[in-house]
């Protein structure tokens, strides 16, 4: 079962407190945009196998939208914070960094940067 | 190109049975890569191998290669609940779903490998009213699509299941649309026979090679990096299921998909007391029973990304409740084994088979929760794409840029649940 610590209620959640919400962090695009942008922004994910930044929502607790770094291989998590942010804070990435030296430089941080 | 292994007979059976059954041979040859090949399938699940298959019978294609980062049918091919059914509402589905439920019927004289289809009847219950019109709705569009279906009422439902319980509490069954050529089959056998076939007509099937660089501008052709060398193609199709995005952020595009885990059990093995197909949309469990008297068990996919072929403890325990409630003949039945294999879901929880932004490169993923019944009709599909370069009318429907046009074949509703 996966638990995941609500960043604002501080309660440990496991999963069926909790409902999964995607991807995080993408860019919502506006009316101007092309074709192009909105099906990146809809449907068009970097699915990745290793770390993933994701929203959750504390369904079946405080209702708030949060943010998850996981890895979905192993299904460890390097730590939860709130939503009100277009990339991972910088603890988690050191968090991330001080357990996975090796992936950071993949497509998270470039995730990190490209939308911030 | 004359076949070259020994066919499975009767006449067979008896000259090895006098040897003491020392005599079979390996049913696939296990070859070391070449330098090149016509077309390159990277994934040997059902998918791959069928697209491989019919690149051959139907094209003439042979010069094909098939690279499986593990072993042959070890993926979501080995890792399914079998059951084939074609009843589905959009057009496009229904004619790729009943193609390949057709081809099911004939597939292990096709093979000579018997792939033990057993149409049994698949029953799709009616839980609550939205369902039941739903499913009227199906059964509608079935006639005009030609599949046979039919919308029975609770009384034929328990003609037809014996052990179920029509008066559930929370969720009493009021009908169910019944198609009676769905079923199942062997799904092991259908990898294999489908790798006996293709090796028979001199393809390569190549186990434990992983591609781990794609270059899709090699002069001319498409170059790719294994863990058994480079090997050159002119086509590259991918079949990979779970594994799609990741095949193709090394081939440089994104894709419309997911990945998340589907769990499916079996329990010991009991008498035959099931011989039809049962699933439960609304509550999420899906029953039948193996030839084995196994009852093999499935439910919904997992919420969350996940690429670990295994899922939450809940929704096991979620599926099996389900299933207590409507059978309560399983209620102390042990469960023998459990496992999750790695689906890709879509937006619109139809698959896609398409040419993709890279020339030469094509791909076919997307089956979700689905992909086992699917089989010969996305290789044949999928075979045709890639011959041709073009798509035929099965795969047209299904190409990537539909989720650009929002031109979506929208099972997801229309099955209210993933299928």
């Amino acid at each position: 079962m996966l638990k995941l610590v609500c960043p604002y209620c501080g309660i440990e959640a496991d999963e069926t407190e909790l409902i999964s919400g995607g991807e995080a962090h993408l860019k919502r695009e506006g009316p101007a945009s092309t074709d192009d942008d909105f099906e990146g922004y809809l449907f068009l994910r970097n699915n990745p196998k290793g770390i993933i930044f994701e929203r959750w929502r504390h369904a079946m607790g405080c209702g708030k939208w949060f943010h998850v770094a996981r890895c979905t291989v192993t299904q460890e998590v390097f730590g939860t914070y709130p939503a009100q942010t277009h990339k991972p804070p910088s603890r988690i990435m050191e968090e991330i960094k001080s357990r996975r030296a090796g992936q950071v430089n993949g497509l998270n941080s470039d995730k990190a940067e490209k939308f911030s | 190109m004359g076949s070259v292994l020994k066919k499975y007979s009767l006449f067979s059976l008896v000259r090895q049975s006098l040897n003491y059954h020392t005599g079979w041979e390996r049913a696939w040859k296990s070859p070391e890569p070449k330098e090149s090949y016509d077309v390159v399938i990277v994934g040997a699940g059902g998918h791959g191998l069928a697209t491989a298959y019919y690149l051959g019978k139907n094209h003439g294609i042979n010069n094909v290669a098939i690279l499986e980062k593990g072993w042959l049918g070890g993926g979501n091919t080995g890792r399914n609940t079998t059951i084939i059914r074609s009843n589905y509402l959009q057009d496009a589905s229904a004619a790729i779903y009943e193609k390949s439920r057709s081809l099911y019927e004939t597939l292990s004289q096709d093979l000579n490998y018997n792939i033990m289809f057993s149409p049994r009847g698949v029953i799709m219950l009616a839980q609550t009213h939205h369902e039941a019109r739903g499913y009227q709705r199906i059964n509608s569009a079935n006639v005009i699509q030609g599949i046979k279906t039919e919308y029975i009422l609770p009384e034929r439902i328990k003609e037809l299941c014996k052990i179920i319980n029509i008066d559930c509490p929370r969720y009493p069954i009021l009908g169910a649309l019944w198609q009676p050529r769905g079923g199942t089959a062997r799904h092991d056998a259908v990898a294999w026979g489908y790798a006996r076939a293709c090796s028979d007509i001199g393809m390569d099937i190549i186990q434990k090679c992983e591609v781990t660089g794609i270059n899709p501008h090699a002069n001319g052709a498409v170059e790719l990096q294994t863990s058994r060398g480079k090997i050159r193609c002119q086509k590259l199709g991918m079949v990979v299921a779970g594994h799609s995005g990741v095949l193709a952020q090394k081939a440089g595009f994104r894709l419309p998909i997911e990945s998340v885990a589907l769990q499916a059990l079996v329990s010991e093995p009991v008498k035959p007391c099931l011989d039809v197909v049962v699933m439960a949309n609304t509550v999420h469990g899906y029953i039948s029973q193996s030839d084995k008297g196994e009852m093999v068990i499935g439910g919904g996919a997992d919420q969350y990304n996940n690429y670990s072929q295994r899922g939450s403890f809940i929704h096991i325990e979620n599926t099996v409740r389900a299933l207590v409630e409507m059978f309560p003949i399983i209620s102390r039945l042990k469960m023998l084994r459990q496992w999750g294999g790695i689906v890709d879901m879509t937006g619109d929880r139809s698959p896609i088979i398409s040419k993709t932004p890279v020339d030469n490169v094509f791909i076919n993923c997307g089956w979700g929760t689905g992909g086992f019944k699917s089989i010969p009709g996305s290789g044949w599909a999928m075979a045709e794409l890639m011959a041709k370069g073009e798509p035929g009318v099965l795969a047209s429907p299904f190409s990537l840029d539909r989720f650009k046009e929002g031109r979506f074949i929208d099972e997801s509703v229309a099955a209210g649940v993933a299928h």
